[in-house]
C-alpha cells in the first residue's frame, strides 16, 4: 500500500467570544475556547495508481485529511505512512515527492508570468534542466497553456489559473497528487479540461490521485473508488456502485405524458417525487416492482410521449447518507 | 541555483520595479535628513559645550547614513508572509521542500535589502556630493580611512542580518495573533527609538548607554554609521561584528523555536 492512514484524529481549538461589547471586554480578561473535532478515527489505505474521490459536506474533515497527508498539519493521534514516510515528521523529504493543489488558493507567483513561476519551482524542487524541459513541454501541451505562459498570473481567468496551478504541482513529476477541490468555481468547459487531464495523468502515468470535491460529476467522471466522510469519520468506502447499493436501491422513472393527464399519474408501488408540467418523476424500488412492470402499468393508463429510467443523482445518494 | 536563492532573486526583481516609490522616498528622506540636521545643529549651537559626546560632523554623517539605510529598520513583518498567514496560503509554503524559517528569512532578506539598495546609492551621491555644494558642513563626509570604509561593509551586512532576523520574528508572531499587528508594532517602535533614528544613541543619557548598546537595535543603524563616520575607531570594528553576529544568532534561534511551535498548532482557516 502506498498510503496508509490509521485511526487519524485531529482537533482544533476555536476561540470563542461572547456577543456584543461586553463580551469583547470580557474576552480581554478571560479567553474561552471550544474544542472542535475535525477528524475522529479515520482509517483507509490506497494502492499506487488509484484515483480516489474523497467527499463530504463542508466541515467534514476532507481538507484536514489532505493537509495532514501533505505534511502541513500535525494530527493529534493516528498513524500515517505515505510511501513509508510520516508526512509531518519528514516533511521536506515527503513534499519533494508529492504534488498538491488547493482549488481555492494559488501556488503561482501573483506578479510573475506563468513560465517564471514554473522556473521558480524547478529551482525549489531542484529538477534537472532537461527533465524539466520535457515535463514542462508535456504539461503545456496537455493543459493547453501555450498562450498563457507569458501572462502574469493575476491576469488569468480562474479556469486558466487552475490549469496553470495543475502544471505547477507537477513540475517535479510527483508520484502522488492531492487535489483539494480542483474544480471549485470553474465553468463547465474548464471542469471538463481539468477532469480529462487528471484522468490521463492517472491512466497514463500511474499517478495516484486523491481528489476532494463537492461536484459529484467530478466523482462520476473520474473515480472508481469513493470515500465518504462526515463529522470526522468515514461513512463509506468503496466503488460508486457499492455506494449506491448500500444507501439506496431506488431508481427513478421519468415520463412525459401527451394527453394532459400528468396530474393523475401515480402507482401504489412508486412515489411521485416531482411533477413539472407534462413531466412526472416516480421513485421505485426494483425489488418491489421491476422497471418493466411499472412502465407497463403506467403506459396502459396514460398516453406517454417519452420515458427513461435512471439512478438518482449521486448528490441525492450522498444527501441520504448524511441524513442517516 | 538553490530554491532559497531563486525566491530571493524573484523577490528582488519584483521589488526593484518600485522605482517611483524609491524616488519619492529619496525626496522625503533627503528632506527629513535636512530637518534632523537643522535641529541637531541648533541643539549643538545652544548647548555649545566642548564635551558633546559626539562631534558635529559625526552627527551629521550619522543622520545621513540613517536616512540612506532607513528602510533597514523593521517597520513591520514581511508583507508577503503576513498576507499568506492571513489568507491561509501559507499551506503552499509548507508543501515546498524547504525549511520554512529559511524560506521566510530569505524572503525577509530580499524584502529589507532591495528597497535599501535602490535608495542608498542616490542618497550617498546627494549627501556626499550635491548637498556640500550648497551647504558645505551639512553633507556626509567620506570615511576617515579606507579601512573604516572596508570594515563598514561587513558591518552593513551584519545590520541587514539583524534586520532580516527581526522581520522574520515579526512574521512568526503572526501565527499566534490572527490580525495581530501588536508585536510587530512593538518591535518597530523599539527599533525606531533604540536604533538611533530619533536621537543618535550617543546623545542619550550616560545611564542609558549600556542598555542601548546591549539591545539588538543598535546594530542596525547606529554602530555601522558610527564606524563609517569615524566616531568609532577602526580597531573596535570586531566588537560591532560580534554584537551583530551574537544578536543574529539569538534572534534566529528564537524565531526558529517559535516557528516550530507555531507550525504544530497551525490552524488553516477557511478550508
Amino acid at each position: 500500500m502506498q498510503i496508509v492512514v490509521e485511526d487519524l484524529a485531529k482537533t482544533f481549538r476555536i476561540a470563542e467570544r461572547a456577543r456584543g461589547l461586553w463580551g469583547a471586554m470580557r474576552g480581554l480578561v478571560r479567553r474561552r475556547s471550544r474544542i472542535v473535532s475535525a477528524l475522529d478515527g479515520v482509517s483507509f489505505s490506497l494502492a499506487a495508481g488509484e484515483l480516489v474521490g474523497y467527499i463530504g459536506p463542508n466541515g467534514a474533515g476532507k481538507s484536514t485529511t489532505i493537509k495532514i497527508l501533505a505534511g502541513i498539519l500535525v494530527p493529534d493521534r493516528g498513524r500515517v505512512e505515505v510511501e513509508g514516510r510520516v508526512p509531518w515528521k519528514q516533511r521536506i523529504e515527503h513534499v519533494r515527492r508529492i504534488g498538491v493543489v488547493f482549488g481555492q488558493r494559488t501556488q503561482l507567483w501573483w506578479d510573475l508570468p506563468v513560465i517564471e513561476s514554473l522556473e521558480m519551482l524547478r529551482h525549489i524542487y531542484k529538477v534537472p534542466a532537461d527533465a524539466f524541459r520535457a515535463q514542462r513541454d508535456e504539461l503545456i501541451a496537455l493543459l493547453d497553456l501555450g498562450g498563457l505562459l507569458d501572462q502574469p498570473v493575476r491576469q488569468l481567468s480562474l479556469g486558466q489559473r487552475m490549469r496553470a496551478d495543475l502544471a505547477a504541482s507537477l513540475v517535479h513529476a510527483p508520484s502522488i497528487l492531492f487535489l483539494d477541490e480542483p474544480t471549485i468555481g470553474l465553468d463547465a468547459l474548464s471542469k471538463l479540461a481539468v477532469r480529462a487531464f487528471v484522468k490521463r495523468l492517472n491512466r497514463e502515468r500511474g499517478v495516484t490521485v486523491i481528489l476532494t470535491t463537492h461536484d459529484m460529476d467530478d466523482i462520476e467522471a473520474l473515480c472508481e473508488r469513493v470515500i465518504v466522510i462526515g463529522d470526522g469519520t468515514i461513512l463509506s468506502d468503496g466503488t460508486l456502485v457499492d455506494l449506491r447499493n448500500r444507501v439506496t436501491r431506488e431508481r427513478w422513472l421519468t415520463i412525459d405524458v401527451a394527453d394532459g393527464s400528468a396530474e393523475t399519474v401515480g402507482d401504489p408501488d412508486a412515489t411521485v417525487i416531482r411533477r413539472d408540467g407534462e413531466r412526472v418523476c416516480l421513485a421505485f424500488d426494483p425489488e418491489v416492482i421491476s422497471p418493466a412492470q411499472l412502465i407497463q402499468r403506467v403506459t396502459s393508463r396514460h398516453a406517454v410521449r417519452d420515458l427513461f429510467v435512471e439512478n438518482p443523482p449521486i448528490e441525492t445518494v450522498i444527501a441520504r447518507m448524511y441524513e442517516r | 541555483m538553490s530554491g532559497y536563492l531563486a525566491i530571493v532573486a524573484a523577490r528582488f526583481r519584483s521589488l526593484l520595479q518600485y522605482r517611483a516609490a524609491a524616488l519619492s522616498g529619496l525626496f522625503t528622506q533627503t528632506f527629513f535628513g535636512l530637518v534632523r540636521i537643522m535641529i541637531l545643529r541648533a541643539f549643538y549651537a545652544a548647548s555649545a559645550t566642548a564635551a558633546a559626546p559626539m562631534a558635529l560632523p559625526h552627527v551629521t554623517g550619522y543622520v545621513w547614513l540613517g536616512q540612506a539605510t532607513l528602510l533597514l529598520i523593521p517597520w513591520r513583518g514581511d508583507e508577503d508572509v503576513t498576507e499568506q498567514i492571513r489568507t491561509g496560503n501559507v499551506v503552499y509554503e509548507l508543501t515546498r521542500p524547504l525549511d520554512l524559517y529559511g524560506l521566510w528569512f530569505a524572503r525577509a532578506l530580499a524584502w529589507r535589502t532591495a528597497p535599501v539598495m535602490l535608495r542608498m546609492l542616490p542618497m550617498f551621491v546627494l549627501a556626499m556630493l550635491v548637498i556640500p555644494i550648497f551647504v558645505p558642513e551639512w553633507g556626509l563626509a567620506p570615511p576617515p580611512s579606507l579601512a573604516a570604509f572596508v570594515l563598514w561593509l561587513p558591518c552593513f551586512a551584519g545590520a541587514v542580518l539583524i534586520s532580516a532576523a527581526l522581520t522574520t520574528l515579526m512574521s512568526v508572531t503572526l501565527m499566534w495573533t490572527v490580525s495581530g499587528d501588536g508585536v510587530p508594532i512593538l518591535i518597530a517602535s523599539c527599533a525606531t527609538m533604540f536604533g538611533g533614528l530619533v536621537i543618535p544613541l550617543p546623545l542619550f543619557p550616560d545611564w542609558a548607554q549600556p542598555m542601548l548598546y546591549a539591545l539588538p537595535f543598535a546594530g542596525m543603524l547606529d554602530l555601522p554609521s558610527r564606524l563609517f563616520t569615524g566616531d568609532i575607531a577602526v580597531a573596535n570594528a570586531p566588537w560591532i561584528l560580534a554584537h551583530q553576529l551574537a544578536w543574529t544568532i539569538a534572534l534566529v534561534a528564537l524565531g526558529r523555536a517559535l516557528l516550530r511551535r507555531g507550525v504544530r498548532r497551525l490552524v488553516v482557516q477557511g478550508g
